[in-house]
């Protein structure tokens, strides 16, 4: 692990070169954040390897406080010419900007003085031979489906990360993270008609990746059930919102309440703290230090440590999501999300049935499993995209429904739910289980 | 300047700073390729980039970066091999060449001599543009923004404004025995405002860009038709009722809801799908998809667009390529890749977000040609629909070939003419057989002001679309109210 080491001395060395030069030119504070990774992709199609992608990353990040003015610079490049091209660069913007008081970097005692060890860095010897065996594993396994006639292939891929930091106020750390995935995407077709879908395993640590020919399997039998879709008259139902999906609910409510969209006053939900937007049994937590979970880290983007936290209870919502900035322009404390969120969980308090419980229960209504298209404003709420998925009748899946629309507004939505189920997908930083919600609006022929 | 200029000054900037001879670039490619592969390419770029963002009345960002690196492909049959580095060294670059290669070094290697492609008709000045007015015109010309349109309107209560431009350099070097280079400037000025009224808030947006500098944007003159746009829109959309669910006539205006054809048509002709059948549109060469009104093509080289390229991202001039004639699909396009493999030639749409990218096939400027109707006729023919006169994003299934796109300025149709404003939506339909619902096309051919940005596969193109106003007999709109008669 030679390369590592002087990887971490080459970090060292490019931090402290930004920080004295910026200081040199008259900064009051400086931060440098640095990002390097590596990893390879390998795509196999139809039993032969596709693509195989080598990657190496890196970036580097110069936020330079002239003052109350602030100048941001990067570069992939790490030579001294281009370190100190960007820090003057940084300079000069931060001669331009505007005064602002609520810039600066994180007070001494919000930045985190302990790392938690978070098991997120699980390196994978994985060969190229390893790679196409078990793509070729996946793509075979969703093959084996008579009805899938065409691939766009089983890709796998691992890549490790090292994020450091460090500021003019002393801090320095740096954390190394994993992250491994195999994914599969085919095409069943009946009479012409074709239908493609996806699914995938991934996970910080490789031993708990999903079977490779389950993945596939996966794959094709979401892929063969969407045959012969059919549209619907347009109609107002309740809607079942697949775990998979259900969480782009939810990242509209993460946009509605992250501080700049609170500040600018650019959100519908800009008054809606302490205020009750979702159904009683409704609880919204972060958990930034779940082991080995995707958006676990010990400290965000500024340094601050992350701490677990909730951010509705009871339905009633209890903290935006903010940075420094945005926290010192509402009066309020950092949360600890410049750069996102970490781990947002989305559980039900009661009724904690699964996904085909809640089918069973509706009497008429739709369940959707994608959904496409851009249509949420987080200004107005307005909410409007395109879906497909299955028409449900007396708690069965009657037939696959495609061509159609759901629509609604998010501050009504979010007071709909109806049911949040217990099997959640954690695949990803929000992670929910599939989402019930009355009364929506369902546009078809 | 022309392409020698060019590519003298790509040298200096991507070669020389690391004494990079034409030798090595023949060695590093000659490393990546033996006689059993097809095709080997070595792709080296230096871009800066800056962005200026001004909200709550003062200028609250500035940015800037640079971003340097090569990446080499190597091709051999169906199987590509693609390895990057952020270092410009023959060293760096050779390892990621014997990386890229993907097979043990033990078959012999092909002697590689490049020489210099063609002269190609440039598209667009190769000034930089962060530098051509200074950081204080810049920040004046934000706050401009901000003033004037508060001054609009006093139910505007935010304008954020972002003022963004890159300088791109690349060269490229093939197996095919060539070399080129290119420089690349883009501007985007974007502007979104908030208006409140009674407690309700709505938004607006618009904006303009392309490859020139931001001398070239002022110039031009229609930075204050920006501002309208965005503060008309937002204060039109708080006088906007529910949109209706269901199946209409649809009426969509000229320019931007061209991205109709970028989502509908346009993804589901690229050539990787094609080769891959799996695009609803494979096979249908000569067929007819469209009604015998509608010609629609790519075409890079217009001059200063945001989708325009001299080349593309291997080295190919780009060209204007239609894609459907009176109604008959004529072409799909192509990158060099899914070409060789398809027994056709590249149509120079082969681009790259980056050195870090793989190429592919993907757009330009995509339009439909105008037709016959004057605007007025088109909405004077429809006895009850959905007039779309401005449109957000979209997105398309090319499998299913279901694309959806979601209005952001609508109005409803009544006996011939427009009467009121509706919310947004998303309408939604089948990208196979849409245009052959189009009915009426009108004489008004715009393309979008220069705002666009295509994403395919995680990697992110500027484009341009663009259309004149037509009419399409049905299409399901995604509102919440329910259709009256």
């Amino acid at each position: 692990m030679k390369k590592n080491i002087e990887n971490l001395k080459n970090i060292q060395n490019a931090q402290d070169f930004c920080l004295n030069e910026a200081k040199k030119l008259g900064a009051s504070d400086v931060e440098v954040s640095i990002s390097t990774g590596s990893g390879i992709t390998l795509t196999t199609r139809l039993g032969a390897v596709e693509s195989l992608e080598h990657q190496s990353d890196q970036i580097l990040t110069v936020n330079v406080f002239v003052g109350e003015r602030k100048g941001v610079s990067s570069t992939t490049d790490f030579s001294e010419t281009a370190l100190s091209k960007i820090v003057d660069s940084a300079n000069t913007i931060a001669s331009v900007t505007s005064e602002d008081v609520c810039n600066g970097i994180p007070e001494q005692e919000l930045l985190t003085s302990d790392l938690p060890n978070l098991d997120l860095y699980h390196p994978w010897e994985l060969t190229t031979e390893d790679a196409y065996r078990f793509t070729n594993e996946c793509e075979s396994s969703a093959r084996d489906n008579q009805s899938i006639s065409n691939s766009e292939g089983s890709t796998i891929s691992s890549y490790l990360q090292t994020r450091s930091l460090a500021n003019s106020n002393g801090f320095s750390a740096q954390y190394k993270s994993s992250i491994h995935s195999l994914s599969c995407s085919v095409i069943a077709s009946d009479n012409g008609n074709m239908q493609r879908d996806y699914w995938f395993t991934t996970h910080r640590d490789p031993k708990l990746l999903n079977e490779f020919s389950l993945v596939g399997k996966v794959a094709a039998d979401r892929a063969v059930r969407k045959l012969n879709s059919r549209t619907i008259t347009t109609c107002q139902v309740p809607v079942l919102f697949d775990s998979l999906i259900a969480k782009s609910i939810f990242s509209s409510f993460v946009s509605a309440i992250t501080g700049p969209a609170i500040y600018k006053r650019t959100s519908f939900l800009t008054d809606a703290l302490k205020k009750k937007i979702f159904p009683d049994f409704l609880t919204i937590t972060e958990k930034p230090h779940i082991k080995k979970a995707l958006g676990s880290a010990p400290f965000d983007a500024e340094g601050v440590a992350t701490t677990e936290r909730e951010l509705v209870n009871s339905g009633v919502l209890h903290s935006y999501i903010l940075d420094c900035y945005s926290a010192r322009k509402l009066n309020m404390q950092t949360t600890a999300n410049s750069g996102g969120i970490h781990n947002l969980i989305i559980e039900s308090k009661e009724n904690c049935n699964t996904t085909d419980e809640i089918i069973k229960s509706i009497k008429k209504g739709l369940f959707v499993t994608e959904l496409i298209g851009h249509g949420v404003n987080i200004v107005t709420g307005d909410y409007s995209r395109g879906a497909s998925g299955y028409w449900v009748e007396n708690g069965e899946i009657q037939y696959p429904v495609e061509e159609i629309t759901v629509a609604g507004n998010l501050e009504s939505m979010f007071k709909n739910i109806l049911a949040v189920s217990s099997d959640a997908d954690e695949r990803s930083r929000i992670i929910s289980g599939a989402v019930l919600i009355d009364n929506l609006m369902v546009a078809g022929q | 300047m022309n392409s020698s200029d060019t590519l003298i000054e790509a040298q200096i900037k991507l070669l020389q700073p690391s004494n990079i001879s034409h030798a090595d670039v023949e060695q590093i490619l000659a490393a990546s390729y033996t006689k059993s592969h097809d095709y080997a390419d070595i792709y080296i770029q230096h871009t800066e980039q800056e962005s200026w963002v001004l909200e709550n009345g003062i200028i609250k960002d500035g940015g800037y970066s640079i971003s340097r690196g090569g990446g080499i492909r190597s091709i051999k049959d169906d199987l590509t091999g693609f390895s990057y580095t952020d270092d410009i060294t023959v060293t760096s670059l050779m390892r990621a060449a014997n990386l890229a290669r993907t097979t043990a070094n033990n078959q012999e290697n092909t002697k590689i001599l490049l020489q210099q492609k063609g002269e190609a008709a440039s598209c667009y000045t190769t000034n930089s543009p962060l530098n051509s007015i200074t950081n204080a015109e810049k920040l004046d010309l934000l706050q401009y923004i901000d003033t004037s349109a508060r001054k609009k309107d006093a139910r505007i209560k935010q304008v954020i404004a972002s003022l963004t431009s890159s300088h791109e350099i690349i060269f490229i070097a093939s197996t095919d025995g060539e070399f080129a280079a290119d420089i690349r400037p883009m501007v985007r000025l974007y502007i979104n405002v908030i208006a409140e009224q009674n407690g309700k808030k709505e938004q607006g947006s618009y904006g303009g860009g392309g490859r020139f500098t931001y001398e070239h944007l002022i110039e031009r003159g229609s930075i204050d038709s920006y501002i309208n746009e965005a503060v008309r829109q937002a204060t039109l959309n708080l006088e906007a009722r529910e949109a209706p669910a269901g199946q209409l006539t649809v009426v969509l205006g000229s320019g931007w809801p061209g991205v109709l054809l970028h989502e509908a048509i346009g993804h589901g002709l690229e050539g990787d799908f094609i080769r891959k059948a799996t695009s609803a549109f494979t096979g249908k060469i000569g067929e007819r998809v469209a009604d015998a009104a509608v010609t629609v093509v790519d075409n890079g080289t217009l001059e200063n667009r945001r989708g325009s390229l001299t080349i593309d991202d291997e080295g190919m001039p780009t060209q204007c390529t239609t894609l459907i004639e009176n109604g008959i699909l004529t072409s799909y396009m192509y990158d060099k890749h899914n070409a060789r493999l398809q027994g056709v030639s590249s149509t120079g749409n082969g681009r790259r977000q980056s050195y870090a990218h793989l190429p592919m096939p993907r757009m330009t400027n995509t339009y439909m040609l105008a037709g016959n109707y004057s605007p007025d006729e088109i909405i004077e023919s429809v006895d009850h629909g959905f007039y779309a006169a401005n449109f957000g994003g979209g997105q398309v299934d090319i499998t299913s070939g279901k694309f959806v796109f979601t209005a952001s300025e609508a109005y409803m149709i009544k006996h011939g003419k427009i009467t009121y404003p509706v919310k947004g939506a998303t309408l939604i339909g089948n990208g196979p057989d849409v245009l052959t619902h189009v009915s009426m096309v009108g004489n008004d051919l715009n393309l979008d002001e220069g705002v666009g940005t295509c994403g395919k596969e995680g990697q992110n193109v500027p484009v341009c679309v663009g259309q004149p106003t037509i009419k399409v007999d049905n299409l399901t709109i995604g509102g919440t109210s329910e259709l009256d008669a």
